[in-house]
Parts: structure tokens; C-alpha cells; sequence
């Protein structure tokens, strides 16, 4: 603690952006892109989402399918581990309430495991992607979602750190229990709130 | 399908407080740190560490680096940092950190973009994307293993290019996409299949490290080449629109 790197002042930051948790910097226009996969080509026409696991009725949407549900816009921040923010960004999709209501969530499941058509896993606490927290989305700033940030539809959990918004996203598995994703057994945090610093196990 | 239990990924790293022991100019834009640590940690080749920097009034910038150094070698850490202009963390660990200097560091991270000498490997890298790439490079060499490693590293000149010295080897293939060194065989373009070592044995793992461009079209040669998707492991850095 008091500890300062000799010479290090900032970037000359105005005023510290309020939205931005701790240790998180303002990525401005511009959005990285992180993946650690070849960028799979995701066609609509044979695109999928399914809701399995501990529900009454696995349910499966096809592209056309979900679009005809409930439409849900989210408009806010997003956050990455390598510890940059963007603010004030839109996203339109689904409420993952939605998909939720319609499988019918058996009460023993505590958690989701998300998955994507490239394998590519992240778990969540079922009370982080319940209550309008969550969603399914295919459109950014009112355009389709590009595949390079996980177009056609990815998932998105804004208030967690952003590997949790699975891209790509194809399906969620209600579990009675914690099972550690892609990124969470390679020693990234369970739950990943940016406000707490949850970067890594143990955080 | 991703698949990858490891139990050699960090559980918990704590802060530490490095020192700075040697700075090298790799290029005119690219400096390797050479960092002793109060509790050197064994790393796997690919891995990475977080460095923070805090100013006097608490603001703190964190940027992650991988590891050049090869697991098991006794010297320092080190770490290479390329110079992006107007960049918050790299310019001041170019422009402002001298021997001496302490640094917070925490690592190693990552458990996926790691190579542990077991299956062939072919590393594609682009620009500092060769960083992680020469941690797996080293550690073949280091252990016998060089049998196993297929490197292409893609630079815009010979100046660009990283770890010149020792880079060079049979297992390496080096592809200029502006200006070749006199004599170069090959003339300067971008990364093509033809620039692949092939046949691509099988069981191959492929990974690909450099900027969101570079990476998208080196994997997705891969693909094409015939490595099955699942098995390229790709790490991105850097800026992107
Ligand atoms: C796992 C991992 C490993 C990595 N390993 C390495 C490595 O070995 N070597 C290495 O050099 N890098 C590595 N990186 C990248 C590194 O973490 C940093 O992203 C990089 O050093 C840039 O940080 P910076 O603070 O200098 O630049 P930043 O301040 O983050 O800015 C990045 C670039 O964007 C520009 N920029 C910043 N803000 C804006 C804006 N508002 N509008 C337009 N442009 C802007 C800057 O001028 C700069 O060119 C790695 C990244 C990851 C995720």
C-alpha cells in the first residue's frame, strides 16, 4: 500500500470516469478483440440456441425463432479483464428470462454453464443471468452483431467481466452445481465482478 | 471441442514487487525487461504476467505480458514490451523504467495458450506476437525438444525482427512483409500457406500469437491447411477497431 511506480503519473486522465471499476481504463472508440479460438463462420441458417439441463422442457430457437420473442435492449458498460471498459454501448437481443421462462427452470438448478458452437464453455451463478441482468444479443449499436465479437448472437452478462459473455454463444446447461469454464480452469475467477476485482482464482 | 483440464494454471498469484535487473533494446520499438522477482513462480511456456503501475494518487494501469524467458531457465524473468505511440503502459515502460526501477508484477496467468513439450508444435507469431512463441522456443531448445517446433514469426523488416540473434535455426522460418535482408530468398509479402512448414504432422497443436488481423488470417490458413480448428490456439494483442 503507498506504493508508487517512480515516474508514473497517468495518462494525464481528466476527471476519473465514475462507470469505470477499479483498475479499468476507458478503451474509448475502440473495442479489442480477445479470443483465444480460429473465429468460427456462424451460419443463421443453421444457427441454434438451446436451453438444457435441469429444466421441465429443453428449448431449442432457431435464428428465426428468436428473433419472433420478446425483443430486450441493453444500454450501459461493458468490461474485459485485460482491464479495459467501454461505456455507453447498446446492445439488442433477448432477455435470457425469456429462454428461461419458456425451458421452465427446475428449482434444484443453482447454476448455468453457457456454451458456444466452438466449445468454448463459461459458468455462471443462475442469479447472474436471471432479472433482466442477461442476454442473448445479435445487434450493436443497432447493427448486426460482427462476428469478430461473437456475431452472429452472443451471450452477454454486462455486469460481470466480459469473458462470461460468451461469443458465439449457442446454448446454456442448467447445473445443481458450479462447473468451472474455459477460461475459469485456466485460473480466471468463478464469478468475475469487475466492481470486486474478481480477475483470477482466489481474488 | 475445447477441452483443457490443467492443474498447472495459477490458483492464486499474489502482487509482487520486481526488479528491474536488464534492459534490452530488442528493436527500435521493442525492449525486453529482465525482472527479478522476491518469489520466483515456475511458468509454462505461452503464459503471461500483469503489470501495474500506480501513480501517487492511486490511479493504477495494468497491461498483460507474456513471458519470453524459456520455464526452467535459471536466469531472470523477462518480459518484452514493443512501443505503441500514445500508449499508456508501454510508452512509460519504455520511456521512463531504468535498471533499478521496481515494478508490481503478478503471474505467471493463463492455463490455455501454453505449450508443455508434449504434443508438435507449430507456432505462428507476428510481430511481438513472437513474444510467447519464443518462451516455447527456448524451452524446446533448453530440453531436447526442438524435434517438436515448427516457428514462422512474420516481421515487417529485419529490423523488426525480435531475439535476432538467437531466433535463427532450423526450426524457424522467417517471412518479411516490407523490406528483406540483401539476398533474401523470398520477396517481401505478407504470410502465406506456401510460408507453412509442411506436411503438418498430425496431432499438431498450432499457436498463433500477433495483432487481431495477423491472427484471424494465419489461424484461418491453418484451417485451410488442414490443423482441425479445435487444435489452434490463438492469442491476440494489441489494438484493434
Ligand atoms: C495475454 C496478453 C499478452 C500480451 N503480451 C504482450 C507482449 O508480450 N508484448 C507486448 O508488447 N504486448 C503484449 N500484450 C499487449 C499489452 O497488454 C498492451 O495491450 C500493450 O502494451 C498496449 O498497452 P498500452 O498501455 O501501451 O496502450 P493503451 O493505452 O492500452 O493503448 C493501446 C493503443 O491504442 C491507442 N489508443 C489508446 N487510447 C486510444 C483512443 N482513445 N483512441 C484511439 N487510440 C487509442 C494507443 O495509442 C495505443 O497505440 C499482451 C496482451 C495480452 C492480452
Amino acid at each position: 500500500m503507498g506504493r508508487f511506480t517512480r515516474g508514473f503519473s497517468g495518462r494525464g486522465q481528466k476527471e476519473r470516469d465514475l462507470r469505470l471499476p477499479p483498475g479499468q481504463y476507458d478503451t474509448g472508440d475502440r473495442w479489442p478483440v480477445l479470443t483465444a479460438e480460429v473465429t468460427p463462420r456462424v451460419d443463421t441458417a443453421t444457427w441454434s440456441f438451446t436451453v438444457d439441463g435441469l429444466v421441465a422442457k429443453p428449448a431449442t430457437w432457431s435464428w428465426d425463432e428468436i428473433h419472433a420473442l420478446p425483443a430486450s435492449t441493453f444500454a450501459g458498460d461493458i468490461h474485459c479483464v485485460t482491464t479495459w471498459s467501454k461505456l455507453g454501448v447498446n446492445f439488442g437481443g433477448v432477455s435470457i428470462d425469456t429462454l428461461l421462462g419458456a425451458a421452465g427452470v427446475q428449482p434444484s438448478a443453482t447454476h448455468v454453464l453457457a456454451r458456444s458452437s466452438t466449445g468454448y464453455t463459461t459458468n455462471l451463478p443462475l442469479a447472474d443471468v436471471t432479472g433482466d441482468k442477461a442476454w442473448v444479443a445479435w445487434e450493436y449499436e443497432g447493427k448486426p452483431l460482427p462476428v469478430e465479437h461473437g456475431g452472429p448472437a452472443r451471450l452477454l452478462v454486462p455486469h460481470l467481466y466480459f469473458w462470461k459473455s460468451a461469443k458465439w454463444v449457442s446454448g446454456l446447461q442448467l447445473l445443481d452445481h458450479d462447473e468451472p469454464g474455459f477460461w475459469e480452469r485456466n485460473g480466471y475467477h468463478d464469478r468475475g465482478d469487475p466492481w470486486l476485482e474478481q480477475r483470477y482464482q482466489g481474488d | 471441442m475445447i477441452d483443457l483440464v490443467t492443474d498447472s494454471g495459477p490458483r492464486s498469484s499474489p502482487w509482487q514487487n520486481a526488479k528491474v535487473v536488464g534492459i534490452k533494446e530488442e528493436t527500435a520499438r521493442a525492449k525486453s525487461f529482465q525482472l527479478a522477482l522476491p518469489e520466483p513462480a515456475p511458468h509454462l511456456a505461452g503464459q503471461h504476467y500483469v503489470v501495474r503501475l500506480t501513480a501517487p494518487d492511486g490511479y493504477t494501469a495494468s497491461r498483460s505480458y507474456s513471458i519470453a524467458s524459456a520455464p526452467g531457465d535459471p536466469r531472470e524473468l523477462e518480459i518484452t514490451v514493443e512501443r505503441l505511440e500514445g500508449g499508456e503502459v508501454s510508452t512509460f515502460l519504455h520511456d521512463e523504467v531504468a535498471v533499478g526501477d521496481e515494478l508490481d508484477v503478478r503471474g505467471p496467468i493463463g492455463g490455455w495458450f501454453v505449450w508443455e513439450g508434449d504434443v508438435p508444435a507449430l507456432l505462428v507469431g507476428g510481430g511481438s506476437g513472437v513474444v510467447p512463441l519464443m518462451a516455447m522456443l527456448r524451452y524446446a531448445r533448453l530440453n531436447g525438444k526442438v524435434d517438436l517446433v515448427r516457428l514462422v514469426v512474420s516481421v515487417r523488416t529485419p529490423e523488426d525482427l525480435y531475439y535476432a540473434e538467437e531466433i535463427a535455426g532450423p526450426e524457424s522460418a522467417l517471412v518479411y512483409t516490407r523490406v528483406t535482408p540483401a539476398a533474401f530468398p523470398r520477396p517481401p509479402a505478407r504470410l502465406t500457406p506456401e510460408d507453412i512448414p509442411q506436411p503438418i504432422a498430425a496431432g499438431t497443436r498450432a499457436y498463433v500469437c500477433g495483432s487481431s488481423g495477423f491472427a484471424d488470417a494465419a489461424s484461418h490458413m491453418l484451417v485451410d491447411l488442414g490443423v482441425p480448428a479445435p487444435q489452434v490456439r490463438v492469442e491476440r494483442f494489441g489494438p484493434s477497431g
